[in-house]
């Protein structure tokens, strides 16, 4: 108990039981909290309405321009759900989140686990790698990433050459749709394994050295120790983060359209908000493009309502 | 205060801890295991870091050694240039950097003051008070940080373009007001909460009024998590790309990551050197402060996690 109480920064109780104190009834927290709700209705909520009425209209160019939009009942949203390539970006989108979301979270916890076992000054050296990776802003890396994959003077292609001695350069990483999303898969992982490995490393010198001492004398084995042990002590921690990293790795916008942006082809690539951004601005179809975004939106909220259950539970 | 304490008959370094493979094995073993940790941290060093390094060492390379068959891996005195940097501030055929980076700067800071303020206000509501009405708020908060702002974009274009304010600082700055607020009213109340009451009510027995006790006891306590809370928002600011491209199109209004897209245009070859020089300039403030305050945002995920 002592231990997962010091670990803790402080300020970041989340745990702090909510306080009781001051009378029910008083107008004064509502004028608090009037400016942030100010805020959202207006800035959220009211798009977030005219986003869905728009879902439910013809509108289009000629809508953006002035003319009155006209109802069209279900038909947006029938489009979308019987087009074939809305099924085939979300295929895509949810094929990539997976494989994104497990490598970056056994990496992260290899690297949690790497990181308790070095000593001190490793285990700097370690963080301070992870934390250059994890401080660089999304649009830079995936400038440095596509600079480094660069087809005539790319580091990769070279060392490629150097270690196969077959000639690497000329070829481009980001023409075929599998290795643009190889390449994609990198800078994900590269970004978001240090924020896994930090949050597992926090999680996982918080379980109390007796118990995995007494284990040891039991005769547990250190990969029994791991699963029978250290992962059932962090286990909110690792839903919560397997639920945060599957909602970023499915709303990806910035890097794949950056790295559209850099080569490849962009119908061939295009995750869920990079498609349904086209589909209003390049062909101009923004009741389609909106009804996309709801059914977004939903999948969206689906997934997330675990993370918000738990986090109330806490909150309790 | 942030170091592990374990019982006290157990060292505190982890270097010296017991650590689960070591006991059962013999020394030469253990030896050679640490050996092993020891290399993979340096290859892990080496492969977070790689890019980042890489990024600013070709920033100072002249453009014979960027655009050269061989890269240059260890930059020696005499490969060492600032062309670069002069291209990317001063280039002439490309939207200019300076107001880039004023707009930056502007629309940063505006947004970041402005929703640390109305943040703090709401913080202190859910943190110090039960009212009616208190989770149904938390939830929305907790929501709303789930839509998609992208699927959002055309909505808050039209939006911001029926309000005459697009490429207007102001125009941007709401957008990330509200895109920033939920995430600071988060991270602010669970500072807030952490600030025991007793302080408080102490103050009231030696005479503070309510609000003098919060502002004298509690607010000064609040400070590093107003601080920390601000460059997280800073960060966020800064670094948005998607609402500026689609607000700011305009060359004079342009923010620093939609300049820094300006760099590749489809009828030219990319000048990759310039383009490192002007990446490595809008990243390193960003991991300065980065640096500075990493500590407290995964500490909030674990903290109360981990159930003893």
């Amino acid at each position: 108990m002592t231990s997962s109480t010091t670990v803790a920064p402080p300020g970041t109780g989340l745990d702090a039981p909510p306080r009781r104190r001051r009378r029910r009834g008083s107008p004064f927290p509502y004028v608090l909290l009037a400016p942030s709700l100010a805020v959202l209705l207006v800035l959220v909520g009211y798009p977030l309405v005219n986003l869905i009425i728009t879902s439910f209209q013809h509108y289009g160019r000629e809508q953006a321009f002035g003319q009155p939009p006209t109802w069209a009942g279900l038909e947006n949203y029938t489009t979308v759900l019987t087009s074939e390539t809305f099924y085939r970006v979300l295929g895509r989108s949810f094929a990539f989140m997976v494989v994104a979301v497990v490598t970056t979270f056994v990496l992260g916890t290899l690297l949690a686990l790497l990181m308790m076992r070095l000593g001190k000054a490793m285990r700097m050296l370690v963080s301070i790698g992870l934390l250059l990776a994890w401080a660089m802003p999304a649009l830079t890396s995936v400038i440095v990433w596509g600079w480094m994959f660069d087809t005539q003077f790319g580091v990769v292609n070279h060392v490629l050459t150097l270690i196969t001695g077959q000639q690497w350069a000329g070829h481009s990483w980001l023409i075929d749709p599998l290795s643009f999303f190889g390449v994609l898969l990198l800078i994900i992982v590269w970004q978001g394994a240090p924020f896994i490995a930090f949050t597992m490393y926090a999680g996982l010198t918080q379980v109390p050295h007796e118990v995995l001492e007494a284990a040891q004398l039991d005769g547990a084995g250190a990969a029994q120790r791991f699963f029978r042990i250290q992962v059932p002590y962090v286990r909110t921690i690792i839903t919560v983060l397997i639920v945060l990293s599957i909602i970023w790795d499915l709303r990806l916008f910035a890097q794949v359209y950056a790295l559209q942006g850099i080569g490849g082809i962009v119908e061939e690539t295009s995750t869920l908000g990079v498609w349904i951004y086209q589909v209003g601005t390049a062909s101009g179809n923004y009741g389609m493009s909106a009804a996309a975004a709801v059914v977004m939106v939903v999948i969206m909220l689906v997934i997330s309502s675990a993370y918000v259950r738990q986090t109330l539970k806490e909150e309790d | 205060m942030a170091t592990a304490t374990t019982t006290p008959s157990l060292p505190t370094t982890a270097a010296a801890r017991p650590l689960p493979a070591g006991a059962a094995r013999s020394p030469r073993k253990k030896r050679s295991a640490n050996v092993v940790f020891a290399v993979l941290g340096v290859i892990v060093f080496v492969c977070s870091a790689f890019p980042v390094y890489w990024m600013v060492s070709s920033s100072f390379l002249p453009t014979n050694k960027v655009r050269a068959a061989t890269p240059t891996f260890f930059p020696g005195p005499d490969d060492f240039t600032l062309r670069n940097y002069e291209t990317a501030i001063f280039g002439q055929n490309r939207a200019p950097f300076l107001p880039a980076l004023e707009t930056s700067l502007k629309v940063t800071f505006i947004s970041l003051l402005v929703a640390l303020v109305i943040a703090f206000l709401a913080s202190v509501a859910l943190g110090r008070f039960r009212f009616r009405g208190r989770r149904a708020f938390i939830v929305s908060i907790l929501i709303v940080q789930m839509i998609p702002g992208e699927a959002m974009l055309l909505t808050y274009f039209r939006m911001i373009d029926s309000w005459q304010m697009l490429n207007t600082i102001i125009g941007l700055t709401i957008l990330y007001i509200a895109s920033v607020l939920p995430f600071t009213v988060w991270t602010l109340r669970g500072f807030v909460a952490a600030v025991p009451m007793e302080l408080e009510e102490a103050a009231m027995i030696d005479g503070c009024s309510r609000t003098g006790a919060f502002w004298r006891v509690t607010f000064p306590l609040l400070a590093p998590g107003l601080v920390s809370t601000g460059v997280f928002a800073f960060i966020q600011a800064w670094n948005e790309f998607v609402l500026a491209l689609v607000i700011m199109s305009r060359p004079e209004s342009m923010t620093l990551p939609v300049w820094l897209r300006t760099f590749q245009q489809a009828t030219k070859a990319t000048d990759w050197g310039a383009l490192m020089a002007g990446s490595t300039l809008v990243a390193i403030p960003v991991v300065i402060f980065f640096l500075i305050v990493q500590g407290r945002m995964t500490g909030g995920l674990v903290a109360g996690a981990v159930k003893g």
